[in-house]
């Protein structure tokens, strides 16, 4: 039997090894993320959330100021400490849009009712189509869409407070 | 105190370990006579773990819950035989199931061996001990399963329901014994690689071990299967989940070790092949063990996400799979092959099959690991799944069931008569398969239809081994290939059916509505609370007919509350040509409910095709315990291999 | 032993997985009437992976968010979209994570090649043992 052959089994090992221990080393990160960012926002026109608040399309995205898309549900647990971050950074003066994902117009009223309503405008999305069109995979995310309706950053999971400079910050790199 | 001895045990047996090691070093090296020692010390190590085992089995038994194991997994309340099977549901339980399958493996090895060369089997038991170490190590530095705690807790936190299943219960023993068996061929393929005596004898001596260990397989994939089929709610049997083919991979190699084993003890030859295989086989054992326990790869199915561990299990397998490759590196020059086989023969059928085998066996292994290569280098993630396995899996699977067919009718060395003669009668009933299938249902796939024709051929060649000559006095081996042979035609036809005839409904119905499904008229006729001992369900009652009399089945959907989670139960009917299978789900707003029906006809071939070919094993296996202790007549050895 | 990893995941893998209130998607849980469609629809669940689960495809997983990508993909198939069409939407959106087929991408021809390359380098390794 020829060298190469008898060595073969041995170097396909190293090779797997070499996979395995940099699995190892490098965790698997199970997050979902939208490959949306740097395209448009996907054309999309929701129902009003609840009655008297404006609804979301994406033509609302497109006006020359960035945006803070948050998708959320009142059934989410992190939405709730979530929205007080939101709440600082309207304060601070950002512009917070805000998707509802499966959610009921009166638990919806209860949970900005007792948390907190930094949102402009709220869409309702019933069925997550408008969720699954941008990319997003559970609640909570945002998305920092720029004034020509591009998508720049997304966050994957309840914006935290150690997260608003940097927020921020993205929001002014898409003015 | 009953958990102390069992860890006092595991440590001796693991210095025993250490002994048994050093004595085959020395055996190799000097001239020294280590025979009998190292028997009585392999015999003694798996007495010690299997007292280990016997402890952990008590202490589960009895609830102790200051044994921590105990605690995390087991609660007093729990039915006894799930209290008994939870010393083996969890990570360090089941890893000290593995070692006393292995130590008690290599016992085995040492008692009741009489057919290996001498300093073969010394080799091997070293070798076993030195596997057997490995595992020692990571057990009692890593997963202590006799930790205590102290003060110890009032009760328990293992009351799942989820794992309350019999099929659950049993599958780990069935399926340990299968994988950890294989590494008996691993050390006796190590052994004879450091001896030099690679050659019939060996292949001999192999033989009723890797038989055994392929029949366990055999049976707790299948029966891994059936329980996936019934549990999960959605009639499917096989995912190809990363796990799933962690339990596959070995059972490959260890058929094509199988069939490679029986040209080596018949012809001397396919030497170099034989041992690779048999290393693979317990290789690809470790693998899976390491894939299951380290996170490494995203599946349904994973044990328990640990990557300190993982770290172990990879060292273990990168010392013991190294070492092993390199030995074949090192002494695989000097493994003579003989003249080349004559095409159409035995010898060459068997080759091919081990081709074809190691090439699915290839691409199940690439396919799994696929995505962490191409994350490692590019960053891209991507997924490798069921549509990719089943294209090419499928077809490279049906060229080889066309082979089983004709493999068994070579004759070894030079098949002088007209083989294809004798199967003509099975080329007819598939081509006759071929054209019920085109006439009666012109609009399934192409694989289920090739896979009928190709389970209508392969069934009845099958059994042409048996004609012509009195099947009575066939060797039992003989019919122990003849069915496992039929098993997979069987198999393959319920595979094949449920691919092209099953027939689905989902649909929200209200009480009083009909839904038909296949050849079913099934009515909902109510939904009621139900409850259990820790369940509560709401119960579905469906009334099914098919022309005759009506049925019922009860659907449930279980919830629990520690952990809170819910299930689907099945309600499954099984006729002679098909099952049944419905499922309630969730209700909607205006009073209906969710129901999804299957009608699978034939599906039960499937398991019981993986029955018939454990059983197959088990003939054959007997056949040849039995003949060798019936003596060795003139005539047997020629019976077997005509 | 899977079920209980498989449920710790689901209590773990915060905050994808809490579940809401309403009622599944229509087309969810419910077959098109038109057969073919259908058999269309299901063929292309079958390849889709399911974003929340630990290795599922969305055409048997109970989650929400696999029930409401079902209903988008019947209702796209009945209004007369392709499956490859709807795929690479998704992909688009995804990356190619989504399908479970591997796409002819180039990170995925050695895939697609696999079986006959190991083919002809078995063929190769016994090309001395049979002689013809």
């Amino acid at each position: 039997m020829s060298r190469g052959l008898r060595l073969a089994p041995l170097a396909l090992l190293l090779l797997l090894l070499a996979g395995l221990v940099w699995r190892l080393a490098t965790p698997v990160d199970t997050t979902v993320h939208s490959k949306l960012e740097g395209q448009a926002v996907p054309a999309f026109d929701l129902p009003a959330a609840l009655p008297g608040r404006p609804s979301l399309s994406s033509p609302d995205l497109a006006t020359g100021q960035p945006h803070l898309v948050n998708v959320f549900a009142s059934w989410c647990v992190p939405c709730i400490t979530e929205v007080r971050v939101l709440q600082q950074l309207k304060a601070r003066g950002a512009a917070i849009e805000g998707i509802a994902v499966r959610d009921r117009r009166d638990d919806l009223a209860d949970f900005l009712a007792r948390n907190g309503d930094p949102y402009d405008r709220i869409g309702s999305d019933a069925q997550s189509r408008v969720q699954i069109a941008l990319g997003s995979s559970g609640v909570p995310e945002s998305f920092v869409v720029d004034g020509k309706g591009i998508i720049r950053y997304q966050h994957v999971g309840p914006i935290e407070a150690a997260d608003v400079p940097m927020i921020l910050a993205k929001l002014e790199q898409a003015r | 105190m009953i958990a102390e001895t069992g860890l006092a045990a595991l440590w001796l047996a693991a210095g025993l370990a250490a002994l048994q090691f050093v004595l085959m070093v020395l055996a190799l090296r000097t001239e020294v006579d280590v025979g009998r020692a190292i028997r009585s010390i392999a015999v003694v190590q798996g007495a010690l773990t299997l007292l280990a085992f016997a402890m952990l089995l008590l202490v589960f038994s009895r609830s102790d819950m200051s044994v921590a194991l105990v605690f995390a997994n087991s609660h007093s309340a729990k039915p006894f035989i799930y209290k008994v099977a939870g010393a083996w549901g969890n990570h360090e339980g089941s890893m000290l199931l593995w070692v006393t399958i292995l130590s008690a493996a290599g016992a085995c090895l040492g008692l009741l061996s009489r057919r290996t060369g001498e300093r073969t089997l010394v080799a091997a038991l070293g070798a076993q001990a030195a596997l057997a170490l490995g595992f020692y190590a990571f057990l009692l530095i890593a997963s202590n399963p006799f930790a205590r705690l102290n003060p110890a807790p009032p009760d328990g936190q293992g009351l799942n329901p989820l794992l309350q299943d019999p099929g659950l219960a049993f599958h780990p023993p069935t399926l340990y014994l299968g994988y950890v068996g294989l590494s008996v061929a691993f050390s006796l393929a190590v052994g004879a690689l450091l001896t030099g005596q690679v050659d019939a004898r060996l292949a001999r001596a192999m033989r009723p071990w890797v038989l055994g260990a392929w029949i366990f397989l055999t049976l707790g994939i299948t029966a891994g299967s059936y329980w996936a089929y019934y549990e999960l709610g959605w009639g499917g049997y096989w995912f190809w989940d990363p796990v799933e083919n962690a339990s596959l991979m070995p059972w490959l190699a260890a058929t094509a070790l199988l069939h490679s084993i029986n040209v080596l003890a018949a012809r001397g030859a396919l030497k170099a092949w034989t041992m690779m295989l048999a290393v693979i086989a317990f290789s690809m054992s470790m693998v899976g063990t390491f894939l299951v326990r380290s996170g490494v790869l995203t599946s349904v199915h994973a044990f328990a996400i640990d990557p300190e561990r993982g770290t172990f299990l990879l060292g273990l397998l990168a010392i013991y799979v190294g070492a092993a490759f390199t030995l074949f590196a090192l002494r695989g020059a000097s493994l003579k092959e003989g003249t080349p086989f004559e095409l159409v023969s035995r010898e060459s059928g068997l080759v091919i099959n081990n081709l074809l085998l190691s090439v699915v066996l290839g691409i199940v292994f690439l396919g799994t690991l696929y995505p962490l290569f191409v994350e490692a280098l590019s960053g891209e993630k991507l997924s490798v799944g069921a549509p990719y396995f089943n294209a090419v899996a499928g077809p490279l699977a049906l060229v080889l069931a066309v082979l089983v067919g004709i493999g068994p009718l070579l004759a070894w060395r030079r098949e002088r008569r007209p083989v294809l003669k004798r199967l003509t009668v099975p080329a007819l009933l598939g081509v006759a398969a071929l054209l019920m299938t085109i006439i009666l249902a012109p609009g399934i796939g192409i694989l289920p239809r090739l896979g009928l024709t190709v389970a209508a051929f392969l069934a009845s060649a099958s059994i042409v081994p048996l004609i012509g000559r009195n099947p009575l006095r066939a060797p039992i081996a003989t019919w122990g290939m003849v069915v496992a042979h039929f098993g997979i035609a069987i198999a393959l036809a319920g595979m094949a059916a449920n691919a092209a005839f099953s027939s689905e409904r989902l649909a929200v119905v209200k009480p009083g509505e009909t839904l038909n499904v296949g050849p079913w008229l099934v009515q909902l006729q109510g939904v009621m609370p139900a409850a259990g001992k820790n369940w509560t369900a709401i119960e579905g009652e469906l009334r099914a007919t098919r022309g005759q009399g009506p049925l019922t089945l009860k659907p449930q959907t279980h919830y629990y509350s520690n952990p809170p989670t819910e299930t689907n139960e099945a309600a499954i009917d099984t006729f002679w040509n098909g099952q049944l299978y419905t499922v309630i789900g969730k209700p909607d707003t205006s009073g209906g409910w969710q129901l999804r029906l299957w009608w699978k006809p034939f599906v039960t071939l499937i398991w019981l095709g993986g029955a018939l070919i454990a059983l197959g094993g088990a003939l054959a296996l007997l056949g040849r315990i039995w003949l060798r202790r019936r003596g060795h007549g003139a005539g047997w050895r020629k019976e077997l291999y005509a | 032993m899977r079920w209980l990893a498989f449920i710790l995941a689901l209590l773990v893998a915060q905050p994808l997985l809490a579940d809401s209130d309403l009622p599944p998607a229509y087309w969810a849980n419910r077959q098109l009437p038109d057969p073919k469609q259908e058999a269309k629809a299901e063929g292309l669940m079958e390849e889709l992976r399911c974003l929340v689960c630990q290795g599922q495809s969305i055409a048997d997983s109970d989650a929400e968010l696999a029930g409401d990508m079902r209903d988008l993909v019947r209702r796209r198939i009945a209004a007369g979209d392709k499956p490859a069409d709807i795929r690479s939407w998704l992909i688009e959106r995804y990356g190619t994570w989504i399908s479970y087929k591997p796409t002819v991408e180039p990170a995925a021809w050695p895939l697609w090649l696999a079986p006959l390359a190991l083919l002809l380098i078995g063929a190769f390794l016994i090309r001395r043992r049979i002689r013809r």
